[in-house]
């Protein structure tokens, strides 16, 4: 059996005497839509953190494909086809939206210093390339009427949408995205949800952080529970909605108890 | 201050101005010989806005620029006054010798985010100006005198002319919007695949070369340099034509290097009221013009980007 996108092994974080991460194991099938939920503080940004070298776990290991990154920096882990999104958003605002595109496929455009000062070496070519490439991008999340637009003028729907768009411009093979729905309308959730699936079309491994559980409900083939940093479950939507643990964590011990009272 | 220094005119041609009160036409010559300390000020305030441009393109802070000027100012005077060495050397010598400093800075300080680089910065400066004082290679307080005038208008602005095409080169590409993405937000940069520490080593180096480069022709046109025109003052100063002149382009701390060049020298009349007022201006210029005198943003893409017809 070949190596799963993402593998992480007994990770463990710690932030001075918090621990955030606890010994954390983790699969993500390659071609998955995997969510990863739990109440607020539970440390799933942390584990977004981990994965992609903004901080560096105390022990274990983290592999993507097989191949140990828990080391490397991470513009070395997106050059390995790793790319994320954040929950608050992390545009480049003073540029235009069909920069912000172009910004996330630096590490597979390539070219040298020498190319850019004399326009030799296909300069021309791979920026006409790369600048048709941003814009069917662009025309995937619905934002082809504002690649001219700076980033810090579009709304707040166009902004999340516009950091899928730079987050796919790298061509990652998985893709961690940290709240996508957070702050959208019915509306516009119910986009993001067709967005997802498309993404979903291209091949791309999907990680997911969200609190919208319609979402993740209807999205997400795993799912895996975290509380205090710890897994509680994980598993198939079905099984993870029904489990005790889950609802506890989410409703404390009294909540559950009411729950299961109730008619 | 650099803009400050004039090359001393000889008392033959006061005179003769003097004498001959009505110019009849405009001559070229004479107009070039009369601005000629100003002219040089402008293209080497130009080349060193640039300097400070490209450090902060990248969201860096450096208070060095006047030191890396004087670090250049210094081996290149020193090189010619002493050695046979060829100018153009000369020249490359004085790029590398601020080059290899902004190396040895770098590598503590660029790694941590912060004020860390303006402070290490400032503190080179200090270095490097107590040294020249107490030296006796470098002349001490007063500094080298002598130093053969080899650098003339063509090759200041050729230079400057250089410089900026380089950078409007690399601006509209993918360094370009590597660098702009650095400053707009460096973690969501590095996430996307744009090596930190290679571009903001990068960055510090080009532009101690270029403020290197600035030191060594304003030296060799001005024919003498004195440790106290690469203090903590000329470092404020450097910065404020970057500030001043906006960073959306490289073209903008070229505006602002323009402007607080000759508006000492446009303020004249005013006598000793000259420096309030330049203070006020640029205090009422950063005040209101957030993005600088020169707002344009330059593209970041390489190639025309006219909607499709």
């Amino acid at each position: 059996m070949s190596a799963p996108e993402l593998e992480i092994e007994n990770l463990t974080l710690r932030y001075g005497g918090l621990t955030a991460i606890d010994a954390l194991s983790l699969r993500v099938e390659t071609g998955s839509l995997h969510a990863l939920i739990g109440p607020n503080g539970a440390g799933k940004t942390s584990v977004f953190n981990a994965i992609s070298g903004l901080a560096r776990g105390q022990s274990g290991a983290i592999r993507l494909r097989g191949e140990r990154i828990e080391r490397l920096s991470p513009d070395a882990r997106a050059r390995r086809g790793l790319a994320r999104t954040f929950q608050n958003l992390r545009l480049f605002n003073e540029m235009t939206a069909l920069e912000n595109v172009l910004a996330g496929m630096h590490a597979e455009m390539g070219g040298t210093l020498f190319d850019v000062l004399t326009r030799l070496g296909g300069f021309h070519a791979k920026e006409r390339a790369a600048v048709s490439a941003a814009r069917e991008l662009l025309d995937f999340v619905g934002l082809a009427a504002v690649a001219q637009t700076l980033a810090r003028s579009l709304s707040y729907g166009d902004q999340r949408r516009l950091e899928i768009a730079r987050a796919l411009a790298a061509k990652p093979r998985l893709l961690l995205l940290d709240e996508p729905a957070a702050g959208m309308n019915p509306a516009e959730t119910q986009g993001l949800n067709h967005l997802l699936g498309a993404v979903r079309a291209r091949g791309v491994t999907m990680l997911l952080v969200e609190h919208d559980m319609g979402l993740v409900m209807r999205l997400c083939d795993q799912i895996t529970v975290l509380n205090f940093g710890r897994k509680i479950a994980e598993g198939a939507p079905e099984a993870v909605r029904a489990d005790p643990a889950v609802i506890e964590a989410y409703l404390g011990v009294k909540g559950a108890a009411e729950l299961a009272k109730a008619p | 201050m650099p803009g400050d220094r004039r090359a001393p005119r000889p008392i033959h041609r006061r005179h003769e101005l003097r004498r001959i009160p009505l110019m009849t036409g405009f001559d070229l010559d004479d107009f070039l010989w009369t601005y000629q300390s100003l002219l040089v000020a402008l293209g080497v305030n130009g080349i060193l806005a640039l300097s400070m441009y490209v450090v902060l393109a990248i969201g860096q802070l450096s208070l060095g620029q006047a030191a890396f000027m004087g670090l250049g100012a210094y081996a290149s005077a020193l090189l010619s006054l002493h050695t046979g060495l060829p100018f153009p050397l000369v020249l490359a010598a004085a790029m590398l010798a601020p080059a290899t400093v902004a190396l040895a800075i770098g590598v503590p300080t660029l790694r941590l985010s912060g004020v860390y680089l303006a402070l290490a910065t400032i503190g080179l400066g200090e270095i490097l100006r107590i040294f020249l004082i107490q030296s006796d290679l470098t002349g001490g307080a007063l500094g080298l005198p002598g130093i053969p005038v080899k650098a003339g208008f063509p090759l200041i602005y050729g230079c400057l002319l250089l410089a900026v095409l380089a950078l409007v080169l690399i601006c509209r590409s993918r360094i370009g919007r590597a660098m702009e993405a650095i400053r707009e937000d460096e973690v969501a940069a590095a996430v996307g695949g744009v090596n930190l520490p290679r571009y903001k080593m990068a960055a510090l180096v080009v532009s101690a070369m270029l403020a290197g480069l600035a030191g060594a022709l304003n030296a060799h046109a001005s024919s003498s340099i004195s440790p106290n025109d690469y203090g903590f003052d000329a470092a404020v100063t450097i910065l404020s034509f970057a500030i001043l002149g906006g960073i959306r382009s490289p073209l903008g701390p070229i505006a602002g290097a323009m402007v607080l060049t000759l508006l000492p020298e446009i303020l004249r009349p005013l006598q000793d009221y000259r420096l309030v007022v330049n203070g006020l201006i640029i205090v009422v210029a950063v005040l209101y013009m957030p993005h600088g005198i020169l707002p344009w943003r330059i593209g970041r893409v390489g190639v025309s980007l006219r909607p499709p017809a």
